[in-house]
């Protein structure tokens, strides 16, 4: 196929959206890993895990704002077309995240007595949230499919999807705490890890599976063997993983960093995979993104103002996570 | 009920609900801000007592604020395709500009302005607590120009049924941009002033004499008195400037049905839309023609005017534009009377006293009421347009069937009216700890008191 290279605006729209669904994934991904796994801990425990994320969840999700704002501005089209045939998991994602957000502060703010339901509902919301997105994830990889065969591997990246979120929050569990609580994340990162990999075996494998043509831009000649990396890469990071975890925590926290930022790259590994296949398609195989594209002189606007605005951001989130770096500590609420 | 009937309620509950927090976080933000100064200026520990206890009213707002303003987000491609598509080469840059210049920027100071204190210094923290008050401005700033380049919509021109922007000036500082920011952003000062001032007053009422509450309650009510008067002139200009852009709105407003002199300000009426006149009305003769033309014979525009050659109907509901407003100007004035009548009382006796107290405690929750009914007004009187003049409501609606968008406006409408109540009961709850003494004291240092915020 040949593509319109030089009207570039949409690709760098496409890749400002793809980078904003990356981060928000890795970063509320872990968010929401924590509020999964706070269900086995207990009450201080609870109170040390959401304080490790208590200063990060607002902004972490804020890239889903900027991700669903970049794909309503960028792909008006699309826009439509994609949310409107999610409605359902969409309207659920929506309520799993008002859930899980307002726990954060009913559970320190209301009555005593109510702090266990908040919890619960803390834990609910994120566990719906996590669910409904590797839904929407499995039904979007096989091209917006509602059948009952798309549907049955949207149960199954629900699932999968869920289990990485809470690989990751436990490997920044691991790494944010001390003592049992520390062990204790470590368990659950040994254990996650094989239901986290079974997802991402699914999904690579039904990708191609799904539409002859992303089989053929992964196995013709030469692109199988430069795209090898891809999944040597993550292969071997699985394997370290594995191997790390089995000896985790380290005597003096030497290494401690190293679960989270290796399981980001597998995540960032895993999203050039799939952002590879779909190229370039915004709904898959059938609306391209210079077809979804909304008036190239409004993207101008908004290029020159992400442009200017990125940066800082990034400036401002890494001096945030500067702040509070080291242990997690409960938070000074009532 | 049809689709897009249940489109148009869950599109009103959602931005409903969402308004209520951004409407007490713009400006309690700024409170904050002047809580803090007061205290770095006078070491007088009163104030931090005071910012530590709305600063976690804050930090309840705004988590519910960004919960229910992700949905909105959301909302626009799940119940409004048609939306983007038609006007988002408008709308797309001015979200895409509230997200990147005004939602980071709160996000990701809140974590500093809330739980930094010890891990910043104090300069650091003061500056996070600025950022995230101009952040919620910002934001409100943004989000108001879009809306009101919905009512009043310049600087841009079709294209194959689309359209393009061509003057982005036009677009920003479009002709009710100044008046709705403006009234909006004293809306939430009012809000906030009154939320202080009642829950000051229901802590007083509750035997709390401490010098910290008596110092809330005279800000909350001297700001209130400050304000109301603004708001009313604001109020005023406001609607001579949707006279001349919207007239159907102000017709509907007035209950007038047919256009001519000498009009009457209706104190109450029923309109009948099926009659097309008014029931039962009690009303100020020649009021309209003054308010709206300066001159008791002045012309007023009517609903008769707003039809299609066709016979179609281009003028809003007018039931509920004619209550909202009422209710919206109703409570304006009791906030007048109110703030008024306290401020000469507190400056006096330096006690609300206590049918004073419980005049308070009764309009706590006033500004929200009052800025829902002016929302209700705003965007109830644009309709049958989404965008006036260039896109009616139901083209944009996506098509969902019933069922479906049955549920998930049941699903929303139970969360939030369980959120409601908890966030209320939340706010009394603290109230009634903090009454009580039961806070974390104030540790003392070598140098002074030491302030601490959200214990
Ligand atoms: C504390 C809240 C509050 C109070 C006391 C008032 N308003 Fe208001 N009003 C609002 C809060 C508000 C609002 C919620 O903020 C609105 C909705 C959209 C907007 O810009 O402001 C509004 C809209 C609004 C409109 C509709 C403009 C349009 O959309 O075309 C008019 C004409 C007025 N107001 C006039 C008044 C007058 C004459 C008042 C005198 C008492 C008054 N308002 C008090
Ligand atoms: C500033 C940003 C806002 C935008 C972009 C916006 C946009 C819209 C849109 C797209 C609709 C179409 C749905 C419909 O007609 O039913 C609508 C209607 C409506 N909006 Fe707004 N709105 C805003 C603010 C508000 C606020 C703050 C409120 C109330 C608190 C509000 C109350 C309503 C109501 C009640 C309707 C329904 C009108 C009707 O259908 O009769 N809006 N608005
Ligand atoms: C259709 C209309 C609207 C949309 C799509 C929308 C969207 C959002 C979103 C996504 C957030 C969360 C930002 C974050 O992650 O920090 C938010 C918060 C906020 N919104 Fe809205 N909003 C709308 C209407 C309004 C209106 C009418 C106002 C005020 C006039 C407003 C003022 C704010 C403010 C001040 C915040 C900061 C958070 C808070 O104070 O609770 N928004 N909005």
């Amino acid at each position: 196929m040949d593509y319109p290279f030089h009207d570039w605006l949409p690709m760098a729209f496409a890749g400002l959206m793809g980078i904003s669904i990356l981060i928000y994934v890795v970063l509320d991904g872990f968010d929401l890993g924590v509020g999964i796994l706070s269900i086995r801990a207990t009450e201080e425990e609870r109170d040390i895990m959401i304080g490790s994320i208590g200063p990060f969840w607002d902004a972490n999700e804020t890239w889903l704002v900027m991700a669903v704002g970049l794909l309503l501005v960028a792909f008006p089209a699309a826009h439509g077309e994609i949310l409107t045939a999610l409605y359902l998991p969409t309207t659920l994602m929506l309520i799993g995240l008002i859930l899980r957000g307002v726990a954060f502060e009913f559970r320190a703010k209301a009555p005593a007595e109510r702090k266990e339901t908040w919890d619960r509902a803390f834990f609910a919301g994120s566990l719906i949230a996590a669910l409904t997105q590797g839904y929407m994830l499995g039904v979007y990889v096989l091209g917006l499919d509602q059948s009952w065969g798309g549907i049955a591997f949207g149960l199954l990246t629900a699932l999968c999807l869920a289990a990485g979120y809470a690989f990751i929050g436990a490997t920044w569990v691991l790494a944010k705490t001390e003592g049992f609580l520390q062990l204790k994340a470590a368990h659950w990162a040994r254990v996650l890890i094989w239901v986290a990999a079974l997802g991402m075996v699914a999904i690579s494998l039904a990708t191609p599976f799904a539409s002859p043509e992303i089989f053929d831009k992964w196995f013709r000649f030469p692109e199988i063997i430069l795209l090898a990396p891809i999944p040597l890469m993550t292969a071997g990071l699985f394997v370290g993983l594995v191997m790390l975890l089995r000896v985790m925590p380290l005597s003096g926290d030497a290494w401690v960093w190293a679960p989270f930022t290796m399981t980001t790259a597998v995540f960032i590994l895993g999203f050039f995979g799939l952002a590879y296949s779909f190229f370039p398609y915004v709904v898959p195989s059938q609306v391209t993104l210079w077809e979804a594209a909304s008036a190239r002189e409004s993207l101008a606007i908004i290029l020159v103002g992400a442009l200017v605005t990125l940066p800082i951001i990034g400036g401002y989130t890494i001096f945030a996570y500067r702040v509070f770096g080291g242990k997690a500590t409960a938070l000074r609420y009532e | 009920m049809d689709a897009l009937i249940l489109a148009r309620i869950q599109f009103a509950a959602n931005i409903s609900f969402h308004i209520l927090f951004p409407t007490i976080t713009i400006a309690l933000g700024w409170y904050l801000v002047f809580l803090k100064a007061r205290f770095a200026a006078t070491k007088d520990i009163a104030w931090m007592e005071i910012y530590r206890f709305w600063v976690k009213v804050f930090a309840l707002s705004f988590g519910l604020g960004v919960v229910s303003g992700i949905t909105m987000s959301f909302q626009f491609g799940t119940n409004w395709p048609g939306f983007m598509e038609k006007v988002g080469n408008v709308a797309g840059p001015l979200l895409a500009y509230e997200i990147m210049t005004a939602f980071f920027l709160e996000a990701l100071f809140l974590g500093i302005m809330l739980f930094g204190f010890g891990k910043v210094s104090n300069w650091v923290h003061t500056s996070a607590t600025v950022l995230v008050a101009f952040g919620t401005t910002l934001s409100a700033f943004w989000i108001l120009v879009l809306n009101s380049w919905m009512h009043t919509p310049q600087g841009f021109e079709m294209i194959d049924g689309v359209v393009h922007a061509t003057d982005w000036w036009a677009i920003i500082f479009n002709p009710s941009m100044p008046y709705r920011l403006v009234h909006m952003l004293i809306a939430s000062g009012l809000t906030v002033a009154f939320l202080v001032a009642g829950i000051s007053a229901l802590r007083w009422l509750w035997g709390d004499r401490s010098k910290g509450i008596r110092r809330a309650l005279k800000s909350g009510v001297y700001l209130a008195a400050l304000l109301i008067p603004a708001q009313i002139l604001v109020g005023d200009l406001h609607g001579l400037n949707t006279l001349e852009h919207q007239p159907a709105k102000v017709a509907a407003m007035e209950g007038n049905w047919e256009t001519a002199g000498n009009v009457p300000l209706l104190l109450f009426a029923l309109p009948d839309e099926e009659a097309r006149e008014n029931r039962f009305e009690i009303g100020i003769p020649n009021g309209a023609s003054l308010i709206l033309k300066h001159e008791a014979a002045g012309e007023v525009p009517g609903l008769n005017d707003f039809y299609a050659e066709d016979g179609t109907k281009l003028h809003p509901p007018v039931t509920p534009v004619f209550f909202s407003f009422r209710i919206m100007v109703g409570i304006g004035v009791l906030m007048l009377l109110t703030s008024w009548a306290l401020s000469v009382k507190l400056f006096r006796t330096g006690a609300p006293g206590v049918w004073g107290a419980r005049a308070l405690v009764a309009m706590t929750f006033s500004g929200w009421i009052a800025t829902l009914a002016g929302w209700y007004v705003t965007e109830i009187g644009r309709q049958p347009w989404l965008v006036t003049g260039v896109l009616d409501t139901a083209s944009a609606a996506a098509e969902h069937p019933v069922p479906i968008l049955g549920l998930s406006l049941g699903l929303y409408l139970t969360v939030y009216a369980v959120l409601l109540a908890a966030y209320i009961g939340a706010i009394l709850h603290m109230a009634k700890k903090a009454s009580k003494g039961e806070n974390v004291p104030v540790p003392e240092t070598a140098t002074g008191p030491m302030p601490v915020p959200a214990e």
